[in-house]
């Protein structure tokens, strides 16, 4: 147990082959100390966090589906039946469709915003507080805010009626639409030549819903990207930006040549901390849409919670966790093992 | 270093806080005079009862706890808002297998409580107090037999609703010379008629899932009849056969007369579009009674749902003891007072709904209840599926999310599959 919770140094070292520094083995008071200090997180951790994941994977290859449990082995038929759910696969294309549109208008909005800011204009602070503020609002609150904002009768279609915008209302996320490939079309009649017919059709298009979710999550988060940015614009060398500039290069050009290339390794943290908040996300689509019509909104969170504790489908729910959890351990796991071999080189 | 003025702030406030516990300390301890040998502690009553009637209703119950439960019981009231208590049911499955069950708690009679809590053994049998009680007498049979497991009654009921209602404004009906519609070609005409000045025919609100499911659960009614109606949770009636296809067409094309923002309201604000006459009718549990009243709108008719003149759609709010409940003693005789004469004609009223009880006094009632009391005697029972007297909540929850696909994507043949898959994966059809 203790060694998953927190890998030894000699477990990781075997496993990234990072040279570390030979620990003693001799037990001096300060070690003892700080043994003392270490091992009742060490054991909180191993059993509330790495304990319940392997409970939750027990549950999940088990026949539980009353509010009895049940452990007969299952197998793998619960991932079967799961994949198989109207439901989830609508789930899956959401929290694809939601991540990558998502991460992706973070990044741009809050390296525009960061850009700007770095150009040390008056009042940056002023500037800063608001755009980072949004971050210090909880999902729950912006996703009430943004549902009466984005609400077909009020909000902003009202204000586009009343500036006399009316054309260009939405529905917003009532609109059950799903922007998809028709597969009568050029485009889908040419996808089914080559064999992949099957992507033309409901189960991967953009439902237009979501759009509203992303607005909302981006309003929340793009000041957080922003400050990212923010610092690691301020962390490059002046000497760089300043000789290209001497070389005649325009400011777009310094952005796009010198900064943005610098600036990788916060877009990738960024991108890590945004991608496993949105496949993870759950708080802001209760508050705002719940499932969506026709679940053009629904998450894998939402669908665990309604089928665990509503439907007491138990096996069905953990099944849905293991998968949330694989889903964000390929972010995360890449992340961790690459960071953690840089900070070995430096 | 912080400033002094920091350290200044920091004491001041901490002193404030202190001086603010010991005074809502203090203020607990007055005005209470414990009764010697009543009942004592906290009394934990689990609801959904949250808004308007319902809360009204609930705080009646409340303040009646005292005059027949004599001692100084505090009552917490634990409430987790949404209709038909899907976010309730929620929470009160981790309380449950959590250990922590509270003193009471409301839940549908019928399947949502026998088959989640009772045939799990996690529920005390109440006979004892029924007999007590003398309850056998005043609660309709069919009744007692819902809240019955191998015998044994689990809960107690203390109202009747009725979810096969068609709400209408009387002025939008009166102005386009309509008459409410009694069969699904009348429920069309007047919808096409109503569609053409640009009224909305219906008004739904299906952002809390359960709605559409009840609005589906009174076609199915209406387009089966009773006896094939009970069959369907029975797995007698053939969920793939033509007849449940003919009802899903229905339901198909009731479904294009509705408002196009349905999935962004609520079952509220769906009335307050017939309020407005925006819209002019909606299929609604008789709740929306409560809802009308409280909002002062006084021109509301009522109808039984298309096809379903003669049978009572019904639900049933109820109270049982969990196993392991802290304080039974005060539970027991919250029981006792939900049970009571005097605890459902305080209650029902407000709440606006029918006493489970026969012997209730009719004319608390406003003339809505009336009427109901008096089908209530006479029609045809049947158990709603939306409110988890007629299917298990797993079944229930599949069929929700099967009609959630549905709403949207209009596929009669893929939502009848769906059907009658969690009818078998629920293991009442093979």
């Amino acid at each position: 147990m203790d060694s998953e919770a927190a890998p030894t140094p000699d477990t990781a070292r075997g496993l990234l082959r990072v040279p570390f520094p030979r620990f003693r083995r001799r037990l001096t008071p300060e070690r003892i100390a700080s043994l003392a200090l270490i091992v009742p997180s060490a054991v909180a951790v191993a059993v509330f966090v790495y304990g319940f994941i392997g409970w939750s994977a027990l549950v999940s290859v088990s026949e539980w589906d009353s509010v009895t449990p049940d452990y007969t082995f299952a197998g793998l038929s619960n991932f079967k039946e799961l994949f198989q759910h109207f439901r989830f696969q609508a789930d899956i294309r959401n929290t694809v469709v939601f991540t990558l549109l998502f991460v992706a208008a973070c990044l741009m909005i809050g390296l525009f915003l960061a850009a700007l800011l770095d150009r040390g204009i008056a009042g940056e602070g002023l500037f800063r507080s608001i755009y980072l503020f949004p971050m210090a609002v909880s999902f729950i609150v912006t996703g009430v805010v943004w549902r009466w904002l984005l609400a077909p009768r009020s909000g902003v279609n009202l204000l586009l009626e009343r500036g006399g915008l009316g054309p260009l209302k939405q529905d917003w996320y009532t609109d059950p639409t799903v922007v998809h490939i028709t597969s009568g079309s050029r485009l889908g009649e040419a996808l089914h030549d080559i064999g992949i017919g099957w992507l033309a059709g409901p189960d991967f298009g953009i439902p237009l819903a979501m759009t509203s979710v992303v607005i909302a999550a981006t309003w929340q988060m793009s000041g957080f990207v922003m400050i990212l940015y923010l610092a690691g614009l301020r962390a490059i060398p002046e000497e760089l930006t300043e000789a290209a500039r001497v070389d005649g290069a325009t400011e777009f050009q310094v952005l796009r040549h010198i900064a943005l290339p610098l600036l990788r390794p916060v877009t990738l943290s960024a991108m890590i901390i945004l991608g496993h908040v949105s496949l993870k996300i759950y708080d802001l689509v209760v508050a705002m849409t719940q499932r969506g019509p026709g679940f053009a909104t629904d998450v894998p969170a939402l669908f665990m919670f309604e089928t665990t504790f509503a439907g007491s489908h138990f096996a069905r729910g953990a099944a849905i966790s293991i998968v949330m959890l694989f889903s964000v351990s390929f972010l995360i796991i890449p992340y961790l093992i690459w960071s953690l071999r840089r900070e070995a080189r430096v | 270093m912080r400033s002094w003025r920091f350290w200044l702030l920091f004491v001041l406030s901490l002193t404030l806080l202190l001086a603010l516990a010991a005074a809502c300390k203090g203020e607990e301890k007055e005005g209470k005079t414990p009764t010697p040998g009543g009942l004592t502690g906290k009394l934990e009553i689990f609801s959904w009862w949250t808004t308007g009637g319902e809360a009204a209703g609930l705080q009646a119950l409340y303040d009646l706890y005292p005059d027949k439960c004599p001692g100084d019981v505090e009552i917490v009231n634990a409430t987790v808002a949404g209709g038909a208590g899907f976010n309730a049911r929620e929470v009160l499955t981790t309380r449950m297998l959590g250990g922590d069950p509270p003193g009471s708690f409301q839940v549908h009679m019928g399947h949502e409580l026998t088959d989640t809590w009772v045939t799990t053994n996690n529920m005390e049998p109440l006979d004892a107090l029924f007999a007590q009680e003398g309850w056998s007498d005043v609660f309709p049979q069919g009744v007692l037999d819902i809240v019955s497991y191998q015998g044994k009654p689990y809960s107690v009921p203390v109202n009747i609703h009725r979810a096969n209602v068609l709400w209408y404004n009387t002025t939008v009906f009166e102005d386009n010379s309509l008459e409410p519609p009694t069969t699904f070609d009348e429920f069309f005409a007047v919808a096409d008629a109503l569609k053409a000045k640009g009224i909305t025919p219906l008004a739904l609100g299906d952002v809390e899932v359960w709605t559409s499911v009840h609005l589906m659960e009174t076609v199915l009614l209406g387009s089966l009849g009773p006896d094939d109606y009970n069959g369907l949770w029975t797995g007698e009636t053939d969920w793939s056969g033509p007849q449940v296809t003919a009802a899903l067409e229905t339901f198909k094309k009731i479904l294009s007369y509705v408002n196009s923002d349905h999935s962004s309201l609520s079952w509220d604000q769906a009335n307050d579009l017939v309020i407005s006459g925006d819209a002019a009718m909606t299929v609604m549990g008789d709740w929306a009674n409560a809802d009308y009243e409280a909002k002062k709108f006084t021109d509301y008719g009522w109808a039984p749902t298309p096809g379903t003149d003669g049978m009572y759609d019904a639900l049933s709010d109820t109270f049982g003891l969990p196993k392991g409940a802290p304080n039974p003693d005060a539970v027991t005789c919250w029981l006792k007072l939900v049970g009571s004469k005097e605890g459902q004609e305080a209650f029902n009223p407000l709440k606006g709904s029918v006493c489970a009880r026969t012997d209730c006094d009719s004319s608390l009632f406003n003339p809505y209840l009336q009427s109901a009391i008096t089908d209530w005697k006479s029609d045809t029972i049947v158990p709603s599926l939306a409110h988890g007297a007629a299917a298990s909540q797993g079944w229930v929850t599949e069929i929700v999310d099967a009609a959630t696909a549905f709403v949207t994507d209009k596929d009669v043949a893929a939502f009848q599959g769906r059907l009658a898959d969690a009818c078998v994966a629920a293991e009442v059809c093979s």
